[in-house]
């Protein structure tokens, strides 16, 4: 819901750009000499496609589990969530304790067996080795063009969040940029990729951690937090709470900022979107499938979900400090800006309140976490990219047979263009903004129902190949035409929505996109079954390895209590509870 | 002996940890009006070199490093796979 505020504010205009000192230039310099230094070290150890596209299967779990999560904190994870956490208060924390964890403790304890025991490459491969070719095809094409255009976009995004805070011109920052991650995946490959985001978790941490202290000092603590934010609450519509309770205003969409209510927000979010992220995007599963076993592969999202957990409290906190300083100024008189049509500018708490609290040195470091963030973000993507159209798309269709070293120099290959083509997307972005939006829009249609083909397909030895992949496209078809027929309130026909005319009005876009994936979901789901039934199921002793009732269990009755993946899963399901109720 | 993660961590942080501790002591103390009078320079560059260095000794022992395709037994059975089914020579 659109709301003009009345609360005085500056326009984003009349800032001051962020001055920086030689001590900030020489800590973001420090900063590129090692991630650079990463992959020129690791540039030698980069033999075959496998060691390039999978660092050999060969990485303790903690890796490979702090590169999960820091693979996905892309421009969304630390801008946006941020900048939700402005706009719907701890509610924002519903992405993580309800749309994360449950999915994130799943994928461990279920689908990883047969990801990384089929000794699939990669997830399109597991399609084709569970399904067919076309649905393979299907979405290996899709997850492709989607990786490198979201690339695409978060360096757009990077260029204009540095022009406005610092200044900086946008071409020169989104060259350094693209440049470094080029640089460091050309040369050490996934695992050049996994090192970094690994030091750029590290970096992330010890770059906002403070900025939070800061924050909640200036506010008072989480006391003088509540009170403030009971006033934006009650100003803006609310009870006193929708700032700070995140369960108890999820009755109705019309009583919380978010405007769902608690069934679209568990299937929507919690559910399809979740599940359909963290159990099927290649982007995070790849970090899972370069650990060195079966048990460190299915221990990596677990280990991953313990930090995760703990996220919203450095990246959502930060945003919810932001507008309560701005409603109900602090002794330092922090305020978000007012962009021209009277809303306020979330997308820019985090970043200008690293400017307003940190001195020259500590800026150095919150800055250099706030680039980190947007290059493990891309470099997330350009690695997957590169993998699937290797293994997927050219090995599979152009040039099947070459000698492994003509698939590590492919590789390589398509590294180059893949951050070409990002950074070319990044400019489109700068003239038709429109045309960004309804890409994304048209992901969300093709990622949606992917979630039932996987489930399907793992669960249900009966799912074949004709059923997935007509499936997949119902889906599709069913996310577009639900889109097409709704709009959120207040919105015109058009990107949001309602081509063939509104026939229901959202209380909110989120509202919107939960709906879309459950719809999407549902049709997936029921076609994939009818067209499954009416068509000849594969053999058997064909599916052993991919689906769950023809598996044999891994075993892990050898392994210490703390590494079992059941175990762990138990625990960090336990604690996303806790959290749930104490910010009830 | 591959590279252990660590080592780099480590040794990133605690060069950070100790830039930021140097000018914490010798540094302008002006601009701390800005983070509430606190000297989070010289605090939380304490804190980072005290975690790049730790990091740095863990890594000395060399554990955590990526191997080679060849040398892990879950890397070779990926290449078996792919000459078995014809995917490269």
């Amino acid at each position: 819901m659109r709301r003009i505020h009345r609360v005085k504010s500056v326009p984003l205009e009349e800032l001051k750009p962020v001055k920086l000192t030689y001590l900030d230039w020489s800590i973001m310099l420090v900063y590129f000499v090692f991630v650079l230094g990463i992959g020129v070290a690791l540039k030698r150890y980069m033999k075959s496609s496998t060691d390039f596209f999978l660092s050999g299967r060969s990485l303790p779990a903690w890796i490979t589990g702090l590169a999960f999560i820091s693979a996905n904190l892309g421009a969304q994870e630390v801008i946006g969530m941020g900048a939700s956490g402005a706009k719907y208060g701890i509610a924002t924390s519903h992405f993580y304790w309800i749309g994360a964890i449950p999915a994130m403790a799943f994928v461990g304890v279920f689908m990883m067996p047969f990801y990384y025991g089929s000794r699939a490459r990669s997830v399109p491969e597991y399609l084709k080795l569970r399904f067919d070719e076309k649905t393979r095809g299907f979405n290996a094409i899709s997850f492709a063009v989607m990786t490198v255009l979201s690339s695409g976009i978060s360096l757009y995004a990077m260029g204009l969040l540095l022009e406005a805070l610092l200044g900086w011109n946008f071409t020169v920052s989104i060259t350094i940029a693209a440049a470094v991650v080029l640089v460091y995946v050309f040369l050490g490959g996934l695992t050049s990729a996994i090192y970094n985001e690994v030091l750029q978790f590290f970096l992330i941490v010890f770059g906002f951690a403070p900025l939070v202290f800061l924050g909640l000092k200036d506010a008072g603590g989480w006391t003088g937090l509540q009170a403030r934010l009971a006033t934006v609450a009650t100003e803006s519509g609310f009870a006193s709470g929708a700032w700070t309770e995140s369960w108890s205003h999820m009755g109705s969409p019309g009583s919380n900022p978010m405007g769902i209510e608690w069934f679209g927000l568990a299937m929507g979010l919690g559910f399809v979107l979740s599940f359909g992220y963290w159990c099927t995007d290649f982007l995070v599963v790849q970090r899972a499938m370069a650990a060195k076993s079966m048990s460190a592969a299915r221990r990596t999202p677990l280990i991953a979900a313990v930090p995760k957990m703990f996220f919203p409290f450095l990246v959502i906190l930060p945003g919810m400090i932001a507008i309560a300083l701005t409603y109900k100024s602090g002794s330092s008189g922090f305020m978000l800006p007012k962009k021209p049509d009277g809303t306020f500018e979330y997308n820019m708490a985090i970043p200008l309140m690293l400017g307003h609290y940190f001195p020259t040195g500590m800026l150095g470091v919150g800055l250099t976490a706030l680039m980190a963030s947007f290059m493990s973000g891309m470099a997330g993507n350009v690695t997957a990219f590169n993998t699937v159209w290797t293994y997927d798309i050219y090995q599979s269709y152009i040039n099947r047979g070459a000698s492994d070293q003509h698939y590590l120099w492919m590789g390589r290959m398509a590294t180059i263009f893949g951050i070409l083509i990002s950074v070319a997307a990044a400019y489109v972005a700068t003239r038709f903004n429109n045309i960004m939006d309804m890409l994304q829009l048209v992901f969300a249609f093709v990622n949606a129902p992917l979630l039932a083909t996987f489930l399907l397909g793992m669960f249900w030895k009966r799912t074949t190949g004709h059923g997935a992949f007509i499936g997949l496209l119902a889906g599709t078809i069913a996310a577009a035409i639900h889109q097409g027929l709704t709009l959120p309130v207040g919105a015109h026909a058009g990107v949001k929505g309602g081509w063939f005319g509104a026939i229901h009005i959202y209380p909110s876009e989120l509202a919107q996109a939960f709906w879309t994936a459950i719809f999407a979901w549902t049709a997936c789901f029921v076609v994939t079954i009818l067209v499954s039934l009416a068509t000849r199921p594969r053999d058997e002793k064909e599916l052993v390895g991919l689906v769950y009732s023809l598996t044999e269990r891994p075993k892990e009755d050898r392994l210490p209590w703390y590494q079992r993946p059941a175990v762990l899963a138990v625990i960090v399901l336990l604690a996303a509870i806790v959290l749930n109720i104490i910010f009830w | 002996m591959q590279l252990d993660i660590r080592l780099p961590i480590g040794l990133m942080f605690a060069v950070l940890g100790a830039l930021l501790l140097v000018f914490g002591l010798i540094g302008d103390k002006s601009g701390f009006q800005r983070s509430l009078g606190i000297n989070v320079n010289l605090w939380w560059g304490l804190v980072m070199l005290v975690f790049g260095v730790v990091m740095f000794l863990l890594g000395r022992r060399g554990t955590a490093t990526a191997r080679l395709t060849e040398e892990s037994p879950e890397g070779k059975k990926i290449e078996e796979m792919e000459h078995r089914t014809g995917l490269e020579k």
